[in-house]
């Protein structure tokens, strides 16, 4: 393990609560992990703790197996790459990487070559001379991790690094990180909100809610097997229905899914279900296949190579169904039409527990 | 007509007002500039020269206007660099910390500008007067603060104390400490972080206020007067001699020495326009 973070606390106003609360977790060496979780949730705080920015409260963090807890931000071999970017508005591009370097006491050739490898390696090398101000937001993005990539950083802290970027160049940088990564092979902490983004290129996510640790793992058990209500319905974007065990089966309104025998006959749960795990059919008349019609579509929204329907069950409660286009075509529906749904599958928890 | 530049033109019209305003308001704004600034200004060197230009050349080179120059100049040099240091700090202070007393220092930068410089002036008389606090003390070692070049120099760091941290203070703020963060992580240390990250950042602001603050040191009367005791040709700057050749019927001396500061505001005004030029170019 490259990083390690034991139940560390940072408090910033006295009694209030505070922003990263007994957060333990591990970062594997030579991986990409993920600090995931919406805004206010301390992950940004985590980081600044990690980077030696911000000082823990209690707790203590190791970065290969050294307690830094107490070390000065310049004496801990990171690389910070801010979502500012934060790069030196008056140096050049190269002045920029050569920076780490040169406080560094590093020879002038060296300090060279070195930067010349790290403009080479963010495919700028043409635009040493420039100034910080006459670079695109996604070249200044680059240059940011060309500066924090010259020093030779034991760990790589990446906090919400794309977050100013366009979407299009977001998913230039973040296929580019990728490949950098594969590359360097660096120990990297990426600090994110973007569940797309935390899934996509981590090999290790930790979701967190609130300042504490909600759930870690690999990108597919935090997908697929949620621990909790607060991350089944963050990741995935799933719709909230309440429902009740009946004979083996969650009924929800007219909704229903198969759940494990544990669960007990008549208790009230709580399911999460993906948009993409419901399939829809068209209800003719006051039947569909001999059952009654489970809900009424209340919208539809048209979003690309895909329809997000808005599905009102008889309860109240709203599923929202994702259904590709081809399939929405030969489907045929129409707001206000009835429709019959069936779950694939759903996460229901009792509680606060997942059964 | 094509319909969109009627519409243009319309709102061109709504925004700007009728010429008859238009014009009304510039003069009446023309008028006020000529009679507060310009004639003043024009009248300055008509009477600096009413007597032809060797006149005006003997009154600047009278030993006691060379003194005055001298000690004006002494005062602008102790008290900028000391000023610079002190808005520096305070402004980065106040600007990257939190901590108490910190609204207080705010306030305590401002005091110059609200107290009147005539009382601040008192102030040092009554610290450092023979009937003031610390003057028996000073008394015993022979050292004399108030009608001396120390008091002077003093009342000149007071006043003028506020100009490069008021200036520097709301650069800092606006430009956040990402870049000073960025500069720590890289390995380095808080002074050279300084040196060659915050303190290039916020040139342009330390540069305007240095010639504020300058232009203030060597222009002020009201502080200066009051610890001066008028000491001919030992404790008088520019404007004081200014007063007292004016209060001796010498005109053409007293509007050759003001024409000097004349002189000196406008150089200011051209320096300042540059940096203002320069700041907003880079």
């Amino acid at each position: 393990m490259s990083i390690i973070v034991e139940q560390v606390t940072r408090r910033f106003t006295s009694g209030g609560s505070p922003a990263v609360s007994e957060v333990s977790f591990q970062a594997p060496r030579g991986a990409i992990t993920s600090l995931l979780g919406p805004s206010g949730a301390g992950k940004s705080t985590l980081l600044r703790l990690i980077a030696g920015l911000e000082v823990p409260d209690a707790g203590r963090i190791l970065i290969d197996g050294v307690d830094c807890t107490s070390m000065p931000v310049q004496k801990r071999g990171v690389g910070v790459v801010f979502q500012s970017y934060a790069l030196f508005r008056h140096m050049t591009v190269r002045e920029n990487i050569a920076f780490g370097l040169d406080v560094r006491g590093s020879p002038r050739a060296e300090t060279d070559a070195r930067v010349d490898e790290m403009l080479r390696l963010v495919q700028l090398e043409a635009l040493g001379g420039r100034y910080p101000g006459q670079l695109s937001g996604g070249q200044r993005q680059r240059v940011a991790f060309a500066r924090a990539l010259a020093i030779r950083p034991r760990v790589l802290l990446l906090d919400e690094p794309f977050g100013a970027l366009d979407t299009r160049v977001r998913e230039e940088l973040r296929e580019w990180l990728h490949s950098l990564h594969e590359r360097t092979g660096l120990t990297t902490l990426l600090v994110t909100h973007d569940q797309q983004e935390a899934l996509e290129i981590s090999q290790h996510v930790v979701v967190m809610s609130e300042g504490r640790v909600a759930q870690a793992g690999s990108p597919e058990v935090i997908y697929n097997r949620p621990t909790s209500p607060f991350v089944a319905s963050f990741i995935g974007g799933a719709s909230v229905v309440r429902g009740r065990v009946e004979s083996g089966r969650v009924a929800m309104g007219s909704l229903s899914v198969d759940v494990a025998a544990s669960a007990r006959e008549g208790e009230t749960v709580q399911a999460f279900v993906r948009p993409h795990d419901i399939k829809l059919a068209k209800s003719p008349g006051g039947l569909v296949n001999g059952h009654p019609p489970t809900g009424r579509v209340e919208r539809l929204k048209p979003v690309g190579g895909y329809v997000k329907v808005l599905l009102r069950l008889p309860t109240g409660d709203e599923v929202t169904v994702e259904v590709p286009r081809s399939e929405f075509d030969t489907l045929g529906v129409a707001e206000g039409d009835a429709v019959r749904a069936d779950v694939r599958s759903a996460t229901v928890f009792v509680g606060d527990y997942a059964i | 007509m094509h319909p969109s530049t009627l519409v243009l033109r319309r709102r061109t019209r709504t925004l700007s007002g009728p010429a008859v305003v238009r014009w009304a308001l510039i003069g009446a704004a023309l008028l006020f500039l000529a009679v507060f600034l310009l004639v003043p200004l024009v009248a300055v060197f008509t009477f600096a020269f009413q007597k032809g230009w060797a006149a005006y050349v003997a009154a600047i080179s009278d030993p006691e206007a060379l003194a005055a120059m001298r000690l004006t100049l002494t005062a602008a040099v102790i008290a900028v660099p000391l000023n610079l240091v002190f808005g520096l700090a305070a402004a980065w202070l106040i600007a990257r910390f939190r901590f108490p007393g910190r609204s207080l220092l705010v306030t305590l930068i401002d005091l110059p500008f609200s107290v009147s410089p005539v009382i601040a002036g008192l102030i040092f008389v009554l610290l450092f007067g023979r009937q003031g606090w610390l003057g028996p003390w000073l008394a015993e070692r022979n050292l004399q603060v108030i009608f001396a070049v120390p008091g002077i120099v003093l009342a000149t760091v007071f006043v003028t104390f506020p100009f490069v941290a008021r200036e520097v203070l709301p650069v800092m703020q606006a430009q956040g400490s990402d870049e000073e963060e960025a500069a720590l992580t890289l390995g380095a240390s808080g002074w050279r972080t300084f040196w060659r990250v915050t303190l290039p950042k916020v040139k342009w602001g330390v540069l305007y206020g240095v010639i504020l603050c300058n232009a203030r040191a060597m222009g002020e009367f009201g502080a200066v007067s009051v610890v001066s005791g008028h000491v001919r040709g030992i404790t008088t700057t520019l404007p004081l001699h200014a007063e007292i050749l004016y209060n001796e019927y010498d005109f053409v001396g007293a509007f050759a020495v003001a024409s000097l500061l004349t002189l000196l505001a406008l150089v200011t005004l051209v320096v300042k326009k540059y940096v203002e030029w320069r700041s907003v170019a880079s």
